[in-house]
């Protein structure tokens, strides 16, 4: 009985102590599912170096990370595309100046099941394709065969670059058949001779075909010198310059470890 | 005295177990509604329902649903009509035809295939099946309509089979022996007998089964294809109900339109189920047997 009451008396002061131990500092970060992953593995690398550190992070989106900033309830604001002319101004009317840290670079290839082909596309030729005006393979130097467009869930980050940079203001016809994943996109159109799809450039994989877009091949070389048309930079942003823990967080990033992180969470590091 | 107490004290404690489950139910209901209804001030449920085009991330948005309801419709209608035969007749085979030693192996085996997780057969469709009817049937793609209801049949054989199994074998041996004795061959005892004694248990079985059909998320999602068409050939891609909630819950801004649209989603396929379950209700009443064959 003795010894019992020992140790509750123990774990008592053991969980207050644990309980009352004051974190150095606390970082919240909001925003944009791409940049996610990156943040994940930085924010768990930096917690482990720095124990005292707590950081919470959650998506919902770039727009969401930006007015996050905005309204000062995120240190760091996730976005995979740049701040808007009408985000400016209405942090310009709270005397927020959002800074950007662009951290990382993100590609996304189009892509074709093995047995096609067809080696390129321009960019023309992929919007007509996803608004279904081509429909066989014959219309752009193929082998016949109705073409099968597999697109991602609208309101993934990659389908958001996918609409920017290809579909502009049109809409991806209602047939493309809708795969929630980058993994479910390789699976179908491995198993769809006649499918095209765009994954990130980590999903690329040797039982599907990588499609040139406008004659360049999807790489990191080509989209770190700018010439691969289907990328963007993804951004952190800060309110005003950022301090403590922020600025260090960020500088961890862009070390040649958090860079390396970047690489491991399958996006493009910047060197 | 003192049993009395205790009898009460029993009484109130199972009061007080349903209550607690009802309550949990109703309030995710009422939560349902809350987070559903507010979509409708931004367009009528008319506009909802029958609208032909889903782009709820598009600016200005599309929220229609139509191509939704149908592909939810067209899956279950396909899966039962693959589905309820199979189920019935392998349950007359089991009650009825089989010898005990076999219908002993084969029961448990059906009942087996009921407790298959779904992304299993989920993913089996979407790996295994898909390339195999795509090249069966010479058809651009093999995640298609055809290929989820065949996976949701899948499902739903075992449930239809051992409910009405169960519903066979309890109509009593008098009313068999009977029709025998009047010189009926055994085949006339189970199509004029048999059957219509069990009816209100196959009924059940049918409407379980496909309401497991309906309400069923990981198959659709991972072997229908997912396009927000409506449907012109069985072998067209659809995007059910489930599937869309599944897929685009996530990404969803929280409390923005797409997530109330989503919720919205989430009532229509509870009406669905509910009136399901009314039917199955209504039926097993009107077709209940009375005297010794009521189940």
């Amino acid at each position: 009985m003795k010894t019992l009451a020992k140790l509750i008396f123990v774990l008592t002061i053991a969980l207050l102590m644990a309980s009352s131990s004051v974190f150095a500092g606390e970082l919240i970060i909001k925003g944009s599912t791409t940049v996610l992953p990156i943040a994940q593995k930085a924010a768990e690398a930096y917690m482990a170096e720095n124990p005292g550190v707590k950081i919470s992070l959650s998506g919902g989106g770039s727009g969401n990370g930006i007015k996050a900033i905005i309204d000062g309830t995120a240190d760091i604001g996730n976005a995979s595309r740049f701040i808007k002319q009408k985000e400016v101004s209405l942090a310009g009317t709270k005397d927020v100046y959002p800074v950007p840290f662009r951290i990382a670079l993100d590609a996304i290839v189009p892509i074709v099941n093995g047995k096609n082909t067809v080696a390129g596309l321009t960019r023309g030729q992929l919007k007509d394709i996803y608004l279904g005006k081509i429909k066989d393979w014959k219309e752009v130097g193929g082998t016949p065969g109705k073409i099968v467009v597999v697109s991602r869930d609208s309101s993934s980050g990659t389908f958001g670059v996918w609409k920017e940079l290809i579909m502009g203001k049109e809409r991806v016809i209602p047939s493309a058949l809708t795969v929630p994943s980058n993994g479910g996109i390789v699976q179908a159109i491995t198993t769809t001779p006649g499918a095209i799809g765009y994954v990130g450039l980590g999903y690329l994989t040797g039982e599907i075909k990588a499609v040139k877009v406008d004659g360049i091949e999807g790489s990191e070389e080509n989209t770190l010198n700018g010439s691969f048309p289907i990328s963007r930079g993804l951004f952190m942003f800060t309110k005003g310059w950022p301090e403590g823990e922020t600025m260090d967080f960020i500088s961890f990033i862009l070390s040649r470890k958090g860079q390396d992180l970047v690489k491991e969470a399958g996006s493009i590091p910047l060197f | 005295m003192k049993r009395q107490i205790i009898d009460k004290g029993v009484h109130s404690t199972f009061l007080l177990i349903a209550l607690f489950s009802i309550t949990a139910l109703s309030l995710i209901m009422v939560f349902l509604f809350i987070e559903g209804i507010p979509i409708f001030d931004l367009i009528s449920v008319k506009a909802f329902v029958f609208g032909q085009y889903w782009y709820p991330t598009d600016d200005p948005a599309d929220f229609g649903i139509l191509a939704l309801i149908l592909g939810s419709v067209c899956v279950t209608l396909l899966s039962g009509m693959m589905a309820i035969p199979l189920g019935i007749m392998t349950a007359i085979y089991l009650a009825e035809i089989a010898p005990p030693k076999v219908a002993e192996i084969v029961k448990p085996i059906v009942e087996l295939m009921a407790s298959m997780p779904s992304v299993v057969i989920g993913f089996f469709g979407m790996v295994v099946v898909a390339p195999f009817i795509q090249q069966l049937f010479n058809i651009p793609v093999g995640l298609n309509m055809f290929n989820a209801s065949l996976m949701l049949a899948f499902m739903a054989v075992p449930t239809i089979c051992s409910i009405s199994e169960d519903a066979i074998f309890s109509v009593p041996v008098a009313l068999k022996e009977a029709s025998f004795a009047l010189g009926a061959t055994h085949f006339e005892t189970i199509a004029k007998v048999i059957i219509p004694a069990s009816l209100s248990g196959i009924c059940t079985a049918v409407i379980l089964g496909l309401s497991r059909a309906i309400g069923e998320t990981m198959v659709v999602l991972m072997a229908a294809g997912g396009a927000a068409m409506i449907p012109g050939s069985i072998f067209d891609p659809v995007r059910p109900l489930p599937a869309s909630i599944a897929a685009e819950m996530a990404e969803a801004p929280f409390r923005s339109e797409h997530y109330h649209a989503l919720f919205a989603i989430g009532i229509v396929l509870f009406l669905f189920t509910l009136i399901f379950n009314l039917f199955a209700d209504y039926l097993s009443h009107k077709f209940r047997q009375v005297g010794e064959a009521s189940l």
